[in-house]
C-alpha cells in the first residue's frame, strides 16, 4: 500500500512529522512498569527501565527469564499487558512495527533468500512509501556504503546461501542499519555462530557501535558476552530485573544469590550470622557480620576468591572429594561442615593434595545474603 | 550378479536381497514401462521423421493438441492463483471447518475420472445447477473448451495446493517481523517476501496440474463436445485413431503427447536445481 | 507451529500476532475466496452424483447396482483391483528395498522411472498396450495363433491398471525406508537373523502405515481408472466393463439415474478412501511424513 504525501502507515494513523529527524541523534529508551502475561502466567512482571542514548546495554539472563519478550515489545513485534514504552519520551506503543524504525537483528539472521546481499541490505529503503524513498541509485550508494561499513566488499552479489554463518550475520546487521533505526535490538545475534567467529563478531560489534553510535539493546544468555560488550548489564531471571549495573559492579557487587550464581562461578555455604561474626556450624568465622541482620544467611564466594594460608581455628575447612587440573591452577572440590555443602575452590597447582584430607581456607571476596523467612 | 567382486557395481553392504530386489524392480519395470513405451515411440517411428511431423501438425491434430494445452495452461494458471489462495488459507487461519475443508482438496485425487466427468457435465449442462445460472447469462459451459477447463481446474487443483502447502507451514515468521521491523507493510511483505520464497513451489504445483491436465481424459470426454477441429482433445483423437486401426498415427500423437509432458518435468526439474542452488537447502 | 503463531479469526488479534497475518478484512474475504472456490469446483459435483442418483427413487437406485450387467461390472472392478494392487505392493517392496538400503548407479533414474505414469496420460498407457498386443501390434500375430487374448479381455486391463498405479505403493515406501536407513536390518542380521526374518520381522513392521496407506491410495486409484482401461477393454457389457465404463455406457445412453447410481458407488469408495487417508495420515504423520517432503 503506497503511501500518500501524508505519510500515512498501515494503520491509518499519521506518522508524527517530528519524527522524521530523530533518527540523527541517539534516541533514550524508556521502559515503565511493563508487564506482559500469557493467558494466566507472566512473561514479564512489572519490569522498569532507562536506557541512555548511545549505550550498549545487555539484557543477560538463561531462558524463560524474558529477556526476548522484553527486546521484542520493544520492537513492536509484541505489546505489553500494560505499562508504558517511551522512545524519546514519547509513547512508543502507540506506533506499529513499521513506524517504530527500529533496527532488529536475530539470531537466525532472518537474511531473505531470494535477494542478493545488495538487495537485501536495501529492502529497508526500498519498501519505504514514495514520498521518503530514495532514488535507486541512492539506496544502492548507501547499501554499498553500508557493506564496507561491515567489512563484506565485494560480495553484494551473493545470495545469503552462499554466505558463512558470520558473514550472514554481518549482513543482518547492514541490513538493520540501512534504515538508520533510533536503537538497534539484537537478539542472541551470535548465538547461531561457533565460538571462535562468535568472539570475532563480538570484537566487531563494539567496533561498529563505537563508529556509530546508535543506542543498542542486545539479548544473550552469555554472561561472557555481556560482560565484555556491555555499558550497563541488565541481569533478569524469570520476569523479572535481578540488577542493573555496569560490569563491575555486576561481577563485583553482586545484590543476590541468583545474580552471584549466574554471573562468573561461584559455590554457596549456609551460614547464621550472630554477635558481629559470621558462623558455620556453631562455630564462629573470622568473617565479620557487617551490617546484616542476624539470623540464617547464604555465603557466596568464587573458587579463586580464597586464601588457604589461614589460622583453621577461624576459616571454613572441607574434605576433599575430588580435584582437578583448571589451567593453571587446580580446583578442589570440598565437602564443607555438617551439611555437606559442596565448595569449589582454587589453589595454586604444585600443591600436593591427597583425598579425604582436609583443607582449611578463608573466602577473600565473598558475598552475604540473609536469608528471607520462607527461603 | 550386482556386486560381485571387481565389477564394483554397488557398495559392499551386508543387507541380502539387492540382486533379488533390484531385478524384480527392472523386469517389472521393463517389461511393465519401458517395453510398451518403447513400442510407442518405435510405432511412431515407422512414419519417419517426416511422416511423423506430417502426423503432429496436421490441421486437426494440430488443433487437438492445442486445445488440450490452452485449456491445460488456462486451468492451471487458475489453479495456481487459487490454490495459493486456498493453501494460505488452510495453513495461516484457523476456522471452524479448517481441517474438513483440508481433507477435502484430495478429492480429485481420489474419486474417479469418469465419475467427475460425468458430474461436472450435469452440474454445468444448460439445465444444470450452475449451468442453468449461467445460460441466461448467454454462457455456454458443457460441451465447449470453457467447460474443458472447467473439468482440469477440478483435476489439478489438490497439485498446487499440496506443493505449496509444506513451504508455507514450515516458512519462517521471522522473516515476515524482519520485513516488518525494516518498514515493510503487510502487503509488501506478502509480495516482496513471502510469494518469491513461495514461488519455486508454486511453480513445481503448477507444472505437475499442468503436465496432468493435457493428458486428461476422464473428466473432460463427457463436457467437451469433441467437435474435431474444436471441442476435441488430443487423447480422443489418439483413441478415434487406434479405432480406425492407424496405430503409426495414434502412436505419434501419443509421442507427441509424452514429449509436451517430459517437457513439462524438465521444466518442474530445473526449477527445483535451480532454487536449490539459489536459496540453498 | 504453535497456536501463537496461527491467528484464530473470530477472536482480536493482540500485537503478537497482528505483525504477522493481515487484516481480518482481508482474511475474512480470503477465506470466502477459498471456500465458494472448493464448494463450486468441489463439493458441488460431489453432491450432485448422490442426488443425481437418488432421483429417481430408491427403488431405481437399488436396481441399477444390482442389474447383471453392473454387478458383473463391479466385480470386474474388484478383480482387477485384486490382482493389480498386490502386484504393485511387491514392486513397491521391491523397488524401495533396492533403492533406499543399497547404493548403485542409476538410482536416481531408477526413482524418477518409478515415477514415469503421473506423466502419462492415461489413454497413453492404454494405447501403448494396444500397440504391442492388439490385433495389429507387435505381438499381435502371436498372440491370435497361440489364440491368447490381452487386449479386450482381463490381462490387458489388468496390465493397463498396474501401469497407471505402480507408483503409488513404491511412492509411500522409498523415501520412508530411506529415511530410516539399514541400521535396524543390520541389527537385526548382526544378531543372527537371515534376510527374510529381518525383513518380515523388522523391515516390514516399521513400514507398515506407510505400506497402508499406499495401499488405499493405490487402490482408489485401480478400481476408479477409466482412460487406460477403456482403451483396452472394448466395452464389451458384461465382460470387459470395469464400473467406471459402465458408468461411461449407462451415460452415454442417457441413462442418467443408472449411470449416476453406479457413479455414487466409486463416489463412496472415494470417500472411504479420504477418510482413510486422513486417519492414518494424523495418526501415523511421523511414519509416512517422509513422502510428503516430495
Amino acid at each position: 500500500m503506497d503511501a500518500p504525501v501524508t505519510n500515512a502507515t498501515t494503520s491509518g494513523s499519521t506518522w508524527p512529522l517530528s519524527w522524521t529527524r530523530r533518527w540523527e541523534k541517539p534516541m533514550q529508551v524508556t521502559v515503565e512498569a511493563v508487564v506482559r502475561k500469557f493467558g494466566t502466567t507472566a512473561a514479564l512482571h512489572g519490569i522498569s527501565l532507562d536506557i541512555q542514548p548511545g549505550e550498549l546495554v545487555a539484557l543477560l539472563g538463561p531462558s524463560g527469564s524474558g529477556k526476548t519478550t522484553l527486546l521484542r515489545i520493544l520492537a513492536g513485534l509484541d505489546a505489553p499487558t500494560s505499562g508504558r514504552v517511551l522512545f524519546d519520551g514519547d509513547d512508543a506503543l502507540k506506533l506499529t512495527v513499521q513506524q517504530r524504525n527500529v533496527g532488529l537483528v536475530f539470531q537466525s539472521y532472518a537474511l531473505f533468500r531470494h535477494l542478493t546481499v545488495l538487495d537485501n541490505i536495501g529492502f529497508g529503503l526500498r519498501v519505504r512509501p514514495r514520498s521518503r524513498r530514495p532514488s535507486r541509485n541512492e539506496i544502492k550508494r548507501r547499501a554499498l556504503e553500508l557493506l564496507d561499513l561491515v567489512q563484506l566488499n565485494g560480495l553484494e552479489k551473493r545470495f545469503p546461501a552462499q554466505l558463512s554463518g558470520g558473514q550472514r550475520q554481518r549482513v543482518a546487521f547492514a541490513r538493520a542499519l540501512a534504515i538508520e533505526p533510533r536503537v538497534l535490538l539484537l537478539d542472541e545475534p551470535f548465538g547461531a555462530l561457533d565460538a571462535k567467529v562468535r568472539r570475532e563478531l563480538r570484537r566487531w560489534l563494539l567496533e561498529i557501535h563505537n563508529k556509530t553510535g546508535h543506542t543498542t539493546v542486545f539479548v544473550t544468555h552469555d554472561q561472557e558476552e555481556a560482560l565484555e560488550l556491555a555499558d550497563r548489564v541488565v541481569v533478569m531471571s524469570e520476569g523479572k530485573i535481578e540488577q542493573v549495573g555496569t560490569p563491575d559492579e555486576i561481577y563485583d557487587e553482586p545484590n543476590s544469590p541468583f545474580v552471584f550464581s549466574f554471573i562468573g562461578e561461584s559455590s554457596a555455604l549456609p551460614v547464621h550470622l550472630a554477635e558481629g561474626r559470621v558462623w558455620l556450624d556453631s562455630r564462629p568465622l573470622d568473617l565479620p557480620q557487617g551490617n546484616l541482620p542476624s539470623g540464617p544467611a547464604q555465603l557466596f564466594l568464587r573458587p579463586h576468591d580464597v586464601e588457604i594460608s589461614v589460622d583453621p581455628e577461624r576459616a571454613l575447612w572441607g574434605t576433599i572429594s575430588t580435584h582437578r587440573r583448571h589451567e593453571g591452577a587446580r580446583r578442589v572440590e570440598l565437602s564443607v561442615g555438617l551439611k555437606n555443602s559442596r565448595v569449589e575452590i582454587e589453589i595454586p597447582a604444585d600443591l600436593r593434595l591427597e583425598l579425604a584430607r582436609e583443607i582449611a581456607f578463608l573466602p577473600r571476596r565473598y558475598r552475604l545474603y540473609p536469608t528471607t523467612p520462607q527461603g | 550378479m550386482a556386486g560381485a567382486r571387481g565389477l564394483a557395481l554397488r557398495k559392499p553392504s551386508a543387507l541380502p536381497g539387492f540382486g533379488l530386489a533390484l531385478g524384480f524392480t527392472l523386469t517389472y519395470l521393463g517389461l511393465i514401462v519401458l517395453i510398451p513405451l518403447g513400442g510407442l515411440v518405435l510405432k511412431s517411428a515407422t512414419l519417419g521423421l517426416a511422416g511423423f511431423l506430417d502426423v503432429v501438425t496436421g490441421p486437426r491434430t494440430l488443433a487437438a493438441l492445442r486445445l488440450s494445452f490452452v485449456t491445460a495452461l488456462i486451468a492451471a494458471v487458475v489453479n495456481a492463483v487459487f490454490g495459493v489462495i486456498i493453501a494460505w488459507v488452510l495453513i495461516r487461519y484457523r476456522f471452524p471447518g479448517r481441517r474438513l475443508l483440508d481433507a477435502f482438496v484430495d478429492l480429485p485425487f481420489a474419486l474417479p475420472t469418469a465419475v467427475a466427468g460425468i458430474a461436472l457435465t450435469t452440474l454445468y449442462a444448460p439445465n444444470g445447477w450452475i449451468g442453468s445460472w449461467l445460460a441466461p447469462l448467454g454462457i455456454k459451459v458443457a460441451y465447449t473448451p470453457l467447460g474443458i477447463t472447467i473439468a482440469l481446474i477440478f483435476i489439478g487443483l489438490p497439485f498446487v495446493v499440496r506443493t505449496v502447502q509444506p513451504v508455507l507451514e514450515e516458512f519462517d515468521r521471522e522473516l515476515e517481523e524482519a520485513s516488518a521491523t525494516l518498514g515493510a507493510t503487510r502487503r509488501q511483505t506478502v509480495f516482496m517476501v513471502m510469494l518469491p520464497t513461495l514461488m519455486p513451489a508454486i511453480l513445481t504445483g503448477f507444472a505437475l496440474a499442468l503436465a496432468r491436465a493435457v493428458g486428461e481424459y476422464g473428466s473432460v470426454i463427457f463436457i467437451a463436445g469433441n467437435m474435431p477441429f474444436q471441442s476435441e482433445i488430443a487423447p480422443l483423437l489418439i483413441i478415434i485413431r487406434l479405432e480406425e486401426f492407424s496405430y503409426a498415427q495414434a502412436a505419434a500423437i501419443g509421442t507427441a503427447m509424452l514429449l509436451i509432458s517430459f517437457g513439462i518435468l524438465l521444466f518442474v526439474h530445473l526449477v527445483q536445481a535451480w532454487s536449490r542452488r539459489r536459496f540453498g537447502q | 507451529m504453535t497456536d501463537a503463531a496461527v491467528a484464530p479469526l473470530l477472536v482480536s488479534t493482540p500485537q503478537s500476532q497482528a505483525v504477522t497475518t493481515e487484516q481480518p478484512l482481508v482474511r475474512y474475504v480470503l477465506i470466502g475466496v477459498a471456500v465458494v472456490f472448493l464448494v463450486v469446483f468441489l463439493f458441488l459435483p460431489l453432491a450432485s452424483v448422490f442426488v443425481e442418483a437418488l432421483r429417481s427413487g430408491l427403488g431405481t437406485y437399488f436396481a441399477s447396482i444390482t442389474e447383471p450387467d453392473a454387478v458383473s461390472a463391479i466385480e470386474l472392478t474388484l478383480l482387477v483391483a485384486a490382482i493389480a494392487v498386490p502386484a504393485n505392493v511387491v514392486f513397491g517392496l521391491a523397488a524401495s528395498w533396492a533403492i533406499a538400503k543399497f547404493d548403485f548407479p542409476g538410482k536416481s533414474l531408477l526413482n524418477s522411472l518409478i515415477d514415469l505414469p503421473f506423466s502419462v496420460s492415461p489413454v497413453i498407457s492404454g494405447l501403448i498396450y494396444v500397440l504391442l498386443f492388439g490385433a495389429q501390434g507387435y505381438f499381435g500375430a502371436i498372440l491370435k495363433s497361440e489364440n491368447i487374448q490381452i487386449i479386450f479381455a482381463l490381462p490387458g486391463m489388468v496390465l493397463a491398471t498396474i501401469f497407471v498405479t505402480f507408483p503409488f505403493v513404491a511412492r509411500e515406501l522409498v523415501p520412508l525406508m530411506q529415511e530410516q536407513g539399514t541400521q535396524d536390518e543390520e541389527a537385526a542380521l548382526s544378531l543372527g537373523a537371515s534376510g527374510w526374518k529381518t525383513f518380515v520381522k523388522v523391515t516390514l513392521p516399521n513400514i507398515r502405515w506407510a505400506l497402508l496407506y499406499g495401499v488405499v491410495l493405490c487402490n482408489a486409484r485401480a478400481m476408479g481408472e477409466f482412460g487406460a482401461v477403456s482403451v483396452v477393454s472394448g466395452h464389451i457389457r458384461g465382460k470387459t466393463n470395469t464400473m467406471p465404463l459402465h458408468v461411461e455406457i449407462l451415460y452415454n445412453e442417457y441413462n442418467f439415474a443408472a449411470a449416476f447410481a453406479v457413479a455414487s458407488l466409486l463416489a463412496l469408495l472415494a470417500l472411504v478412501t479420504l477418510v482413510v487417508k486422513v486417519a492414518l495420515e494424523w495418526r501415523y504423520a511421523d511414519q509416512i511424513a517422509a513422502s510428503r517432503r516430495h
